[in-house]
């Protein structure tokens, strides 16, 4: 009976399992840093942590701004190109999956952006906008653009036909069978798209901070401690980057749970 | 209310020219009240005839007439059962069967209300909060039918309701639909390929036959209700329809 926990499969040991890698990679890390004591290549455990514990703190990122401060800023220039890309994106959607008409008339001309990564914009948006907000929205907005567009054509796709014809029978008309059937219907899909859409926007963020002349923004936080030479720093940015996409992939999956169950027990 | 089904025809037109019938010159009057069935092999053009009736598909001639005008689009005085639940699964039961109301902008107070007699109708009272996906399929095709009768058609139209649902299942309906029609007197036009369930259900099954879908014949069913699937008669017309249907399958 007691062998059984150790059974690969048993609940203790598989979730034990997750965790094997990343402490095996810190044990690691740390033992490197010691063996190579060159803080420039890799710093000790400690001095990345010792960043991390102070993120209100100006005075470990040497005049860079705090964690706290450079993660609140690029959050606010995600939310806005990522509202950008909602709004158009998610009407074209729509209307693509509901008219062939639009579909065939935006088609082609979207296949052609869709391959183009969102950073060959940059050059482009600083000639257009200029250093500042705007380039940077334009950024983030072309990357969350696609994935919400794409799931959201999808999602009005996958809107069954009976759905539909049972609402005109009971009466709806074309815009009560968009409002509330199109809609609800493809929801779950749309949503599925705001999520891919966000993390594809909040990795974009960071390279759009990266752009000459940005002064602040977790991106410019991680590239100007490179150029002080402060590695905790960029690493310390870097973990905030992955918690924080981490933090708001798992705030939409749980809309999802929630809002969305019935796609979950559709057979 | 009186319904014709004037010389209906039906052309599908397959890859370039080649045109096939569906459908060939239907023709039959229904009366108020009155229990269709409309029954046949699979292929006949049923579920086609079914939806043309509804509005939903238009014939290549003839016509549907209701109290004289012409049906060429879905009507709410139409109300129609789909064989596939088509239930939307983001509402609850009452929901659903509130959203034909919902359209019409029928007042919070009178939805409520209109929503429990259909769900006591159905005896279904108690689940008004449950999600379709957590009901049987035979509750849910209650539902459907509840959801159709709330917004108080005419007519009541249903494509095979309870060809995916097993034997018990189907059975109960059958009592409980009949028993819904007597209490609410509907004209219900029934599609199935069931012999059995026509006989059961219908005042006249509308037999078709199949490649291009015609009427074969109009069986009348006079026998009293509620039919005994095991009585002589019954099992009378029940050869007599078998026959018409077994005659027209072409020999291979």
């Amino acid at each position: 009976m007691n062998r059984s926990i150790f059974r690969p499969g048993s609940i203790p040991w598989r979730s034990a399992l997750k965790f094997l890698l990343p402490v095996a990679i810190i044990i690691g890390w740390e033992v490197l840093a010691i063996i190579l004591d060159n803080q420039f290549i890799l710093p000790r455990l400690e001095s990345v942590f010792a960043v991390l514990i102070n993120p209100f703190s100006g005075e470990l990122t040497f005049g860079s701004g705090s964690l706290v401060d450079n993660a609140i800023i690029s959050l606010g220039r995600v939310i806005a190109g990522f509202l950008v890309a909602a709004v158009l994106a998610i009407p074209l959607g729509i209307g693509m999956g509901r008219s062939s008409i639009i579909h065939e008339l935006f088609d082609s001309f979207l296949q052609l952006l869709r391959p183009i990564p969102p950073l060959a914009w940059v050059p482009l948006a600083l000639a257009w906008f200029k250093i500042g907000l705007l380039s940077m929205v334009f950024i983030i907005g072309m990357g969350a653009f696609f994935p919400i567009l794409l799931n959201t054509l999808d999602g009005v796709k996958g809107v069954k036909k009976t759905w539909i014809e049972a609402a005109e029978i009971l009466g709806a008309k074309e815009r009560q069978i968009l409002s509330r059937v199109i809609l609800p219907g493809a929801a779950p899909t749309i949503w599925t798209g705001l999520r891919v859409g966000f993390g594809i926007a909040w990795m974009c963020v960071v390279a759009a901070e990266m752009m000459p002349g940005t002064n602040s923004g977790l991106g410019y936080l991680i590239i100007s401690s490179y150029n002080f030479g402060q590695v905790p720093v960029i690493i310390a940015g870097m973990v905030v980057i992955g918690l924080i996409g981490i933090g708001f992939d798992y705030l939409f999956k749980i809309v999802e749970q929630r809002s969305f169950a019935w796609r979950e027990l559709e057979r | 209310m009186t319904l014709k089904i004037d010389h209906l025809s039906k052309r599908f037109v397959k890859g370039g020219q080649e045109q096939v019938n569906s459908l060939s010159d239907i023709s039959f009057e229904v009366e108020d009240s009155e229990f269709i069935c409309i029954l046949g092999p699979s292929g006949c053009g049923k579920t086609t005839l079914l939806r043309i009736i509804a509005g939903l598909d238009s014939p290549s001639s003839g016509q549907v007439l209701m109290n004289g005008s012409v049906i060429d689009k879905p009507n709410p005085k139409l109300g129609m059962i789909f064989q596939d639940y088509s239930l939307f699964p983001w509402r609850t039961v009452n929901g659903n069967i509130a959203f034909g109301l919902e359209m019409q902008g029928t007042k919070k107070d009178r939805i409520q209300a209109t929503t429990e007699k259909y769900l006591s109708l159905a005896g279904l009272s108690g689940f008004g909060n449950s999600y379709p996906n957590e009901l049987s399929g035979g509750m849910r095709q209650r539902v459907a039918v509840i959801r159709a009768l709330a917004v108080e058609p005419v007519v009541l139209l249903m494509d095979e309701p309870f060809g995916a649902l097993d034997a018990q299942s189907r059975n109960k309906l059958q009592h409980d639909l009949i028993d819904i029609w007597e209490k609410t007197r509907k004209t219900i036009l029934f599609v199935t390929h069931s012999v059995d369930e026509a006989v059961f259900l219908a005042d006249r099954i509308v037999v078709l036959s199949s490649r291009p879908g015609h009427i074969s014949e109009i069986v009348p069913v006079q026998q009293p209700r509620p039919r005994d699937r095991t009585s002589v008669e019954f099992a009378k017309i029940r050869r007599h329809v078998l026959e018409l249907i077994n005659q027209n399958i072409p020999v291979q």
